[in-house]
């Protein structure tokens, strides 16, 4: 666990599906948003190199909280709440 | 159905499976049984057990595996449990926007309406208009917490109970809780002319 319960993070605006085949966990709507870490929720293997059959390293899960409003322009008000693994996380100031 | 191919490689997957010692064929058939018998049954009890005992609501919310295995659902080489706590402020809807990623192991197979490009994009983008579609109507006053269901844990809703079930035993209560309600998009109701 490498990030405290209420950092603020951003979501890496990175798109590693562009360079070629690959499975990614964290949902496009996410990439380059900023969101609250709201429970670390325990080491997993990690399932882009799972889904290749590569050797996993194991990686922080956390439960980051955004709001709709940040994410769409037309949202209705609410929390969206989503698994994120660490290496997607960028801690803000 | 399965078709003569399907059923052709599917026999040689399960024998190659077992020849390599991944798995064996009763291993395969007891995983099958194991998922074709849960049911939202399973959480439906789970929910009834939370509503009247504190002990285990608590233990629910701090460690969904450990409570449903407490009462005898296995949960051996599923992913791990998580519940998420309605109140009269907060109401949780569950999607998985990637895929179908669905508590099994206390739902069963999930609704076919859960897996659809439409449950899934709306979701998180009109909460409330889904809700709404179901019936399900919540104060404004309520706030709608989407969880995407991404990665490693698979996630259930712990209905608020409803009003008027004071003097109902766990049988009863669990029979008021469904598949919809376990998801988040309808919340259990009670008929005091019952």
């Amino acid at each position: 666990m490498t990030l405290d319960v209420g950092s603020r993070v951003r979501v890496d605006d990175r798109w590693p599906e562009r360079q070629g085949p690959a499975h990614i966990r964290t949902p496009h709507y996410l990439r380059g948003r900023r969101g609250k870490i709201v429970r670390y929720l325990g080491e997993f293997a990690d399932p882009e190199q799972l889904a290749f059959n590569r050797p996993a390293q194991r990686r922080a899960l956390y439960h980051v909280m955004f709001a709709s409003a940040d994410l769409w322009v037309d949202a209705e008000p609410a929390d969206i709440l989503v698994e994120i693994f660490d290496h997607w996380l960028v801690e803000e100031a | 159905m399965q078709s003569f191919e399907e059923e052709r490689l599917l026999t040689a997957v399960v024998e190659l499976l077992a020849e390599k010692g991944h798995v064996s064929a009763s291993e395969i058939a007891e995983r099958i049984a194991i998922t074709d018998e849960a049911s939202p049954r399973l959480g439906a009890r789970l929910v009834a057990k939370a509503w009247l005992d504190p002990a285990f609501r608590q233990l629910l919310l701090a460690d969904g595996s450990k409570a449903a295995e407490s009462i005898g659902i296995m949960m051996r080489g599923v992913p791990p449990l998580g519940v998420l706590e309605n109140t009269s402020d907060l109401h949780h809807l569950v999607v998985c926007t990637l895929c179908s990623c669905y508590p099994r192991a206390v739902l069963g197979y999930p609704p076919f309406w859960f897996k659809s490009p439409a449950y899934r994009a709306r979701a998180v983008r009109e909460p409330r208009a889904v809700l709404k579609s179901w019936g399900t109507a919540l104060p404004s006053t309520t706030r709608i917490r989407v969880v995407d269901s991404t990665a490693d844990y698979r996630w259930m809703v712990l209905p608020v109970r409803p009003a008027g079930t004071d003097g109902l035993n766990e049988d009863a209560l669990a029979a008021l809780v469904d598949e919809g309600d376990l998801i988040g998009v309808t919340i259990p109701s009670f008929d005091v002319a019952n």
